[in-house]
C-alpha cells in the first residue's frame, strides 16, 4: 500500500478518560486507504524530550466525514504534548504503516470471530469491527480492563457487534482477566484477534493454541523508523528476527516463538 | 539552479546527499516518500559474508535530540543480497554503495569481491566501526594496525570506489584516517555512532540487550563536525561527513568543514523525505549566496 506523509488537520481532541484522548483528523483531500491493525508515525512538535515519532495505532476510519481516529494513552511527554492538540492545529503523519488484521468475510463458511483487547489496545478493534461488520461477519468484542470507568468507547464498540466485558475489580461484566470470561467456554470461536498488554495477548495466545483456534495478536515492540529500515523494533519468529513495524504488527501466533 | 556534482574518487555523484547505512534500508523502504534517482548516493544496510541475526530486543533508546541503537549488523548476508536486493534495485535507477562489514581481513575481503562482480554498485563503504558486534567490526576500527590491515585486503580484493568508514570512538581520528589512506582507501566517512549507554531506573537494568549502543542524532553532529574538520585536513582523499545532519545549514556547515559529501541518518526516521530537502536546502543556498558550484564551499573554514 502507498505510504504517504500527511498533514492532518485536528477536528477535535476528546479526553475519554484521565489517561487517553481521542483525537480526530481529517484533511482537504480524502484520506488514503488504510487497513485496521495498521498504525501512523506521528511527528511530535513542541516536545524537547520527544525525539522520535510516536507510533498510534489507528482506532477508526471514518470514511463520510474523511476521519482518521487515533486514541492515544498519555504516557510521556510526548503523548501529553499530543493531548494538548487544538482544533484546526495540524499534526504530521506518515501512514498508513504496517500490515493489518486477517479480513475473513461472511463468504467464508463458519466464521465466528472474537476481538478482545484491553487498556488502550483496544483502539485497532473498533476499525476491524466495523471493516469485519461491512464484510458481513458481526465480531463480538471482549474488552478487559481494571475497573468499569477504564472501559473506552464502549458505545462505539456496540454498533459493530455484541460486547463483553470483564473487569479485575468487578465493577463491570465478569469480574477477572479476559481468559476468565464464561463465553469461552460457551461459545465457539474460529478466530480470535488481540491487541493489548503483552501478558494478556500470551494468556489469550496460551488459550487459543490450546483451543486449535486461529489467532492474531498486534504487537508494540518499541520502534524508530516504523518503516523496516532501522531494524530496532524486531520480534524472533520462526522466520528468524522479523520488524514489528514492517512485518506486523499483527502476527499469526504461529509465527512467533510464544510457546510460554 | 548550481551545480551539485561531486566527485569521490573515480564514484561520480549527482548530488553531495546520500543516505547512511543501517537507516534507510534497502532505499526501497522509502521509494513512496522520495524519487531515488534524486539522492547522491544511498549507501545500503550493512553487510556481511555469511547472514547475521543481530543482538536481541530492546536495540534502541531515545535519548535528548538523538538516539542509541545496538541493531548488531543484522543482515541476510552478501549472496541474498546479490541474488534478491540488488535485482530490486536496479530499476529504481539510483545510486547505490554497499556498506560492507566483517569479522576478519578476510571476512572483509571475500564479501568486498562479491560486491566487485555487481556492474552497478560503483563503490562500498567498509564498516570497521560498528560498536555493537564483538567479532570485529569496531575492533578493527580503533587502532591503525587494525584498520590497515582490513583495508589492505579489501584493497586487493575489490577494484572500484572505497570508502572506509571511521569510529569517533578513539583518541585521535586523524591517525587512522591517515593509516587507510596509506593502504589505498579512496575516500573515508566519518562519524559512525558514539558509544553511549541508557539505563532504566525503575527498573534498575540496563535499556539495551546488550548493555551499550551507538548514539546517533543531532546531539552528535558538534563531535562529528570538529572530526571532519580534523580529518579533512589529515589527508588528501575526499571526506564523507555524517552526523546529526537533519537540514541543509547542517549539510552545509560540514562542507565547509571539508567534507566533499554528506550522508543522512537518524533524520530519515523523523522525515523520510528529508533527503530530497537537503539536496534542494543546498541548492537554493548556494542560489541566494551566488555559488555556481557546490565544490566551491568544500573546505571553505580555513
Amino acid at each position: 500500500m502507498k505510504k504517504y506523509i500527511l498533514d492532518l488537520t485536528v477536528v477535535s481532541v476528546e479526553r475519554v478518560h484521565e489517561r487517553y484522548v481521542l483525537i480526530k483528523l481529517t484533511d482537504k483531500a480524502p484520506l488514503p486507504p488504510m487497513l485496521p491493525g495498521q498504525f501512523v508515525e506521528v511527528r511530535v512538535d513542541g516536545s524537547a524530550g520527544t525525539f522520535l515519532r510516536r507510533p498510534i495505532s489507528i482506532n477508526f476510519v471514518d470514511k463520510v466525514a474523511n476521519e482518521l481516529w487515533l486514541l492515544v494513552a498519555c504516557v510521556g511527554d510526548g503523548t501529553r504534548k499530543l493531548a494538548q492538540l487544538q482544533a484546526g492545529e495540524t499534526l504530521n503523519c506518515v501512514l498508513p504503516l504496517g500490515n493489518g488484521f486477517a479480513l475473513p468475510s461472511g463468504e467464508t463458511a463458519g466464521h465466528a470471530v472474537l476481538l478482545t483487547g484491553g487498556g488502550v489496545g483496544v483502539a485497532p478493534l473498533l476499525y476491524l469491527g466495523k471493516v469485519l461488520k461491512e464484510q458481513g461477519i458481526e465480531p463480538a468484542f471482549l474488552l478487559g480492563a481494571r475497573s468499569a470507568k477504564d472501559l473506552l468507547m464502549l458505545s462505539e464498540f456496540e454498533k459493530y457487534g455484541r460486547v463483553l466485558v470483564t473487569t479485575e475489580d468487578g465493577s463491570m461484566g465478569e469480574k477477572g482477566f479476559v481468559t476468565n470470561h464464561s463465553v469461552l467456554q460457551q461459545e465457539h470461536f474460529d478466530l480470535i484477534q488481540v491487541c493489548g498488554p503483552t501478558p494478556m495477548m500470551k494468556a489469550v495466545a496460551r488459550y487459543a493454541r490450546e483451543k486449535g483456534i486461529e489467532c492474531e495478536v498486534s504487537l508494540e515492540n518499541l520502534m524508530a523508523c516504523g518503516l523496516g529500515a532501522c531494524l530496532c523494533c524486531v520480534e524472533k519468529t520462526t522466520e528468524g528476527n522479523l520488524c514489528v513495524c514492517k512485518d506486523g504488527p499483527v502476527f499469526n501466533i504461529n509465527r512467533l516463538l510464544w510457546q510460554n | 539552479m548550481a551545480k551539485l556534482d561531486v566527485n569521490i574518487g573515480a564514484l561520480k555523484l549527482k548530488n553531495p546527499v546520500m543516505t547512511a547505512s543501517g537507516t534507510f534500508g534497502y532505499g526501497l523502504e522509502f521509494q513512496d516518500f522520495v524519487d531515488l534517482k534524486g539522492i547522491g548516493g544511498i549507501i545500503v544496510k550493512g553487510t556481511t559474508l555469511k547472514p547475521r541475526e543481530g543482538n536481541d530486543y530492546p536495540r534502541m533508546a531515545e535519548t535528548a535530540q538523538g538516539m542509541l541503537n545496538c541493531v548488531g549488523l543484522q543482515n541476510k548476508g552478501v549472496d541474498y543480497f546479490c541474488e534478491h536486493i540488488y535485482p530490486q534495485l536496479l530499476p529504481t535507477g539510483g545510486t547505490y554503495i554497499v556498506n560492507v562489514s566483517g569479522s576478519s581481513p578476510e571476512d572483509y575481503a571475500e564479501c568486498a569481491a562479491c560486491v566487485d562482480a555487481l556492474d552497478e554498485i560503483p563503490a562500498i563503504e567498509l564498516n570497521i566501526s560498528c560498536p555493537n558486534v564483538r567479532d570485529g567490526g569496531m575492533a578493527f576500527g580503533v587502532t591503525c594496525a587494525g584498520a590497515a590491515s582490513v583495508v589492505k585486503a579489501v584493497r586487493q580484493a575489490y577494484h572500484k570506489t572505497l570508502i572506509v568508514k571511521l569510529s569517533p570512538n578513539v583518541t585521535d581520528i586523524t591517525e587512522i584516517a591517515r593509516a587507510v589512506e596509506a593502504e589505498g582507501a579512496d575516500s573515508v566517512s566519518l562519524i559512525n555512532t558514539l558509544m553511549g549507554m541508557a539505563v532504566n531506573i525503575e527498573k534498575r537494568c540496563k535499556t539495551l540487550s546488550i548493555g551499550t549502543g551507538g548514539l546517533s542524532g543531532p546531539c552528535v553532529k558538534p563531535v562529528a563536525l570538529r572530526m571532519v574538520y580534523q580529518v579533512a585536513k589529515a589527508v588528501n582523499i575526499p571526506v564523507i561527513g555524517l552526523g546529526g545532519i537533519s537540514t541543509a545549514e547542517d549539510a552545509i556547515e560540514f562542507l565547509m568543514c571539508g567534507a566533499r559529501a554528506i550522508e543522512i541518518g537518524t533524520a530519515n526516521f523523523l522525515d523520510p523525505a528529508v533527503t530530497i530537502k537537503v539536496r534542494d536546502g543546498i541548492n537554493d543556498w548556494l542560489d541566494r549566496h551566488g555559488v555556481a558550484d557546490v565544490n566551491e564551499i568544500v573546505g571553505a573554514i580555513r
